[in-house]
């Protein structure tokens, strides 16, 4: 009974984007906000449900599985809008859900002015229909349905407030970006029909270890297609530039979409196509630096920015670089794990960075900010939550999820890159706090507009706040002890395949490794204390002092213009090229020839048509002579 | 001894049929052509279809003809303007080019081998006996009765097309 | 000369009449008396049709000439109506002058 349910859970949100988006306009905001929050309770209890029936099933069994109808049958292929609920998905689910459904409710409030108030909430339910989708889906066809699906809900959402043209032109280029990585996607797909013949997950990746050997050329190149596109949706270099542009939009999708669920998709196609990734060690590795210079490149540019949402932004691709680092050395329920914990306490800095700017009215500047402890008291709490967990401070969640990756990735021998997550982790306390220091603590910078406007957020943007501050405190001891916690043991058997990570002998360095990178976030605190409390001028007579490498960094390493000046401007060149000469030219000219020869030739033979018969009686008669000669010469 | 009728039928046959087209008035063209209705008349009865000479008679010269003498004589038109203006020399010379063209064909095309077609029942002997009218209106309702029902149909569309293209249109 | 006319004595005085008629239409430019010489023409199709008939002993071809002067009936009644109608809008029946179809 529970297994044909299992659609459902996609299906509320979905349902509610439909009312919301099509009634919207007409029947009363309460009404509106009443679908739309409740169709991610349902999917959350649903959800819930579901996980709660898995933990019934003994480990090894723990799958629901419902295929609710067909979808192409073609051949030799069959695909079908097909569900399935492992661990994985209960995991990926109760995250979308729950986190989902804390911001809907923040979104209540922070939305309130806002005249298109239903289409939000419409088009953040598809989203979260979409994003269901693809974590539910039980092949590889459906998962890039919601794939595609989350693209385009984030385009639309991240350019809202369309009017804007920085709004807009940053909604496009998350899209075009976005299609890079899904060309891969595409083309993976492909592949796995033709070596496989199907795209169910259990087809393909029960064959995959039968049918390709290991290392061989192509799991490696169908592994890193995949990762190809991870790559872009999960803002990894270098298809990450996207995602600080996308803070165009309001805060609450940046939340929901940019820190807790969207980009998070990347980590888990790469987490469920697992076994194919096992088959290439090559492509695991790749996964494993590309994250981990990720992690170190985004924090570096975070160390100087000045929009609050754009530190977290950085931020964000930092830490979604730390998965992927965990990930490509196998430890794939660790990097699950800081999924989660990442969901929760990004979300929180995100919509509590949206409670400062609602309290100032729009201002986004840091150095426009400060003191903003004394007026907005719970906001600032659960910043500083937030801000500790992504630092990885123990015991809040962030600490045992980094930990437990840097531990796999010291293990596996992967010693330089230990030092490059350790850094990291350094320069991740520096910026997070200096965030926190500048906005919150110090003197007050404010403009007076915003000091007579400033005011703590009305409770339902409090109420999640507090709640994702629990969550960024409590969720880290879900996978406590490291390595065999309740969520490994839980996580465990959908990756049978990696042995690394219950092997016990490792657990004594283990606690050194944490002491180490737990010391070198402290350091990083302090230092942002030092400069940012303490002695507010050091940070610019610093800047003074290398104003290239401080120039370099603030303008992100230039990466924009540079892709500008590679692919933007070239293809704009061409297409004006193609345009004017082949479109205009050749085609048009083609085209309008044709019909102008047509013109020219009916009015040259339109003078046959002199209308007078007589004329026309002649040509019949020496059609009639002519016939008449032929056969009486040839036929009779 | 049928050649002594034949000939002199031919030749006013001829004549006339000339005069239709040579002549400058219309009224003496219509004349001209109720002689040759005539002439081909006396050929039909030399040619023993006499149902057919007298309906030729009767149709073709008392009522068509007369019709064209009505609307000759309604439109009071006089005799055509001067013959063949100097533009129109090529055209008339070609088409007298091909008429000749036409003719010859047509007289090839008359082979002595075309007597020997197949042959059907009713010789002679057999029409005399039963009577040439006769005949022919047995076959109107037997073997051709669906064409003499459509060809009722016929005449009344002329009717009413008729009465429809002439009319005066009020206002 | 033998003593009844033979078949071809009659078709090439058709062909003849024909041709005739022929030139009538294309000589002369009063629509009426072009109509009159396609009326010639009609009749010397009908000249051989009656003499096939008497000559492969048929009577098919009188029975067609009958059908034919129904339907030359006919058509003669509505030919002179267009040309009455024409003549109402044009002043004129000279076919040189009849060129409103001209494309």
């Amino acid at each position: 009974m529970l297994p044909e349910m299992i659609w459902l859970i996609p299906f509320f949100p979905l349902l509610g984007s439909v009312l919301v988006g099509l009634l919207g306009r007409r029947i009363l905001r309460n009404w509106v906000t009443l679908i739309a929050c409740l169709a991610p309770s349902l999917s959350l209890l649903l959800s819930l449900t579901c996980s709660w029936r898995l933990l019934s099933l003994p480990p090894e069994a723990r799958r629901l599985r419902h295929s609710l109808i067909s979808w192409v049958a073609s051949g030799d292929l069959s695909v079908a809008f097909g569900f399935l609920f492992d661990p994985l998905s209960a995991v990926m689910t109760l995250v979308v859900s729950g986190v989902g459904l804390l911001i809907h409710v923040y979104s209540i409030g922070y939305m309130a002015d806002e005249r298109d108030y239903h289409r939000f909430f419409s088009l953040l339910n598809l989203f979260l229909a979409e994003m269901l989708v693809l974590v539910l889906a039980d092949n590889y066809l459906l998962l890039f349905l919601g794939w595609e699906g989350v693209g385009l809900c984030s385009y639309l959402l991240i350019a809202f407030w369309f009017e804007r043209p920085a709004a807009a032109s940053a909604g496009t280029k998350a899209f075009l970006v976005n299609r890079i990585g899904d060309a891969a996607v595409v083309v993976a797909l492909i592949w796995m029909i033709l070596l496989f013949g199907s795209l169910d997950f259990q087809i393909v990746l029960r064959e995959a270890p039968r049918t390709l050997s290991h290392g061989s050329f192509v799991a490696t190149l169908l592994s890193l297609l995949l990762f190809a596109g991870a790559a872009g949706k999960s803002a990894q270099l270098p298809l990450y530039v996207w995602l600080p542009d996308a803070m165009e939009g309001p805060t609450p999708v940046s939340a929901l979409i940019h820190a807790a669920t969207m980009v998070t998709a990347g980590v888990y196609l790469v987490a469920r196509s697992a076994p194919l990734f096992e088959l290439a060690p090559v492509s695991l590795e790749v996964v494993a630096w590309v994250g981990g210079l990720t992690a170190l490149y985004a924090a570096s540019i975070a160390l100087v920015q000045t929009d609050i949402k754009r530190v977290i932004a950085y931020s964000t691709i930092s830490q979604l670089g730390y998965m992927f680092l965990g990930l490509g050395v196998g430890a794939y329920a660790a990097g699950i794990f800081h999924l989660m914990t990442h969901a929760f306490f990004k979300a929180l800095l995100f919509l509590a960075a949206g409670s400062v700017i609602h309290a100032l009215a729009g201002e986004q500047d840091l150095r426009r900010m400060g003191g903003l402890r004394g007026p907005l008291k719970i906001t600032a709490g659960s910043f500083l939550v937030g801000a500790l967990a992504n630092s990885g401070i123990a015991p809040f969640a962030g600490f045992w999820s980094k930990d437990e990756i840097l531990h796999a990735v010291y293990a596996s021998g992967h010693h330089l890159l230990w030092v490059l997550g350790a850094l990291t982790a350094a320069g991740t306390g520096f910026y997070m706090f200096r965030l926190y220091f500048l906005a919150f603590e110090g003197t007050s910078r404010l403009s007076p507009q915003a000091r007579d406007h400033i005011h703590e957020a009305p409770w339902s943007m409090r109420w999640p706040l507090v709640l994702l501050a629990l969550g960024s405190a409590a969720a880290g001891f879900f996978g406590v002890p490291p390595g065999s916690g309740l969520f490994q043991r839980f996580l465990g058997p959908v990756f049978p395949m990696t042995a690394r990570e219950t092997g016990s002998a490792v657990h004594v360095s283990g606690t050194g490794l944490a002491m180490a990178s737990l010391v070198l976030s402290l350091a990083g605190i302090a230092l942002a204390f030092r400069y940012y409390l303490r002695h507010p001028e050091r940070p610019e007579a610093l800047a003074a002092r290398f104003p290239a490498l401080y120039g370099l960094l603030l303008r992100k390493y230039r990466v924009d213009e540079l892709y500008d000046q590679l692919v933007v401007r070239p293809t704009i060149l061409g297409a004006r090229a193609l345009s004017g000469l082949f479109d205009s030219r050749l085609i048009d000219g083609t085209v309008d020839g044709i019909a102008s020869l047509l013109v020219e030739a009916g009015a040259r033979l339109r003078r046959i048509q002199t209308g007078h018969v007589p004329a026309y009686v002649l040509s019949i008669l020496a059609g009639v002579v002519v016939l008449l000669g032929y056969v009486l010469a040839f036929r009779l | 001894m049928e050649w002594v009728v034949f000939i002199p039928l031919a030749a006013m046959a001829l004549a006339t049929a000339v005069s239709v087209v040579l002549l400058r008035n219309p009224i003496y063209c219509a004349l001209s052509l109720i002689g040759t209705f005539f002439a081909l008349s006396g050929l039909y009865l030399l040619l023993q279809a006499q149902f057919i000479a007298m309906v030729q008679v009767i149709i073709y010269a008392g009522a068509i003809m007369v019709l064209f003498l009505f609307v000759i004589m309604l439109l009071d038109l006089g005799h055509e303007p001067s013959p063949w203006p100097r533009r129109d020399r090529p055209r008339l010379l070609l088409s007298v080019v091909l008429v000749l063209l036409l003719l010859l064909e047509l007289t090839v095309a008359i082979r002595p081998g075309i007597s020997k077609a197949i042959r059907g029942p009713y010789t002679s002997a057999v029409v005399d006996a039963v009577g040439n009218t006769q005949l022919v209106g047995r076959l109107l309702f037997t073997d051709f009765l669906i064409p003499f029902e459509i060809t009722s149909i016929i005449l009344l569309i002329a009717i009413i097309g008729a009465m429809v293209l002439a009319r005066r249109h009020l206002g | 000369m033998t003593a009844t006319v033979p078949l071809q004595a009659y078709l090439i005085l058709s062909a003849a009449l024909f041709t005739i008629g022929v030139i009538g239409v294309l000589i002369r430019r009063n629509a009426l008396i072009i109509f009159m010489a396609i009326e010639l023409m009609l009749n010397a199709v009908n000249l051989s049709f009656v003499a096939f008939s008497r000559f492969l002993d048929s009577m098919d071809g009188q029975v067609i000439v009958f059908f034919v002067m129904a339907v030359a009936a006919a058509e003669v009644a509505l030919g002179l109506a267009i040309i009455i109608a024409l003549y109402r809008n044009k002043e004129s029946v000279n076919v040189d002058e009849i060129n409103l179809l001209r494309g």
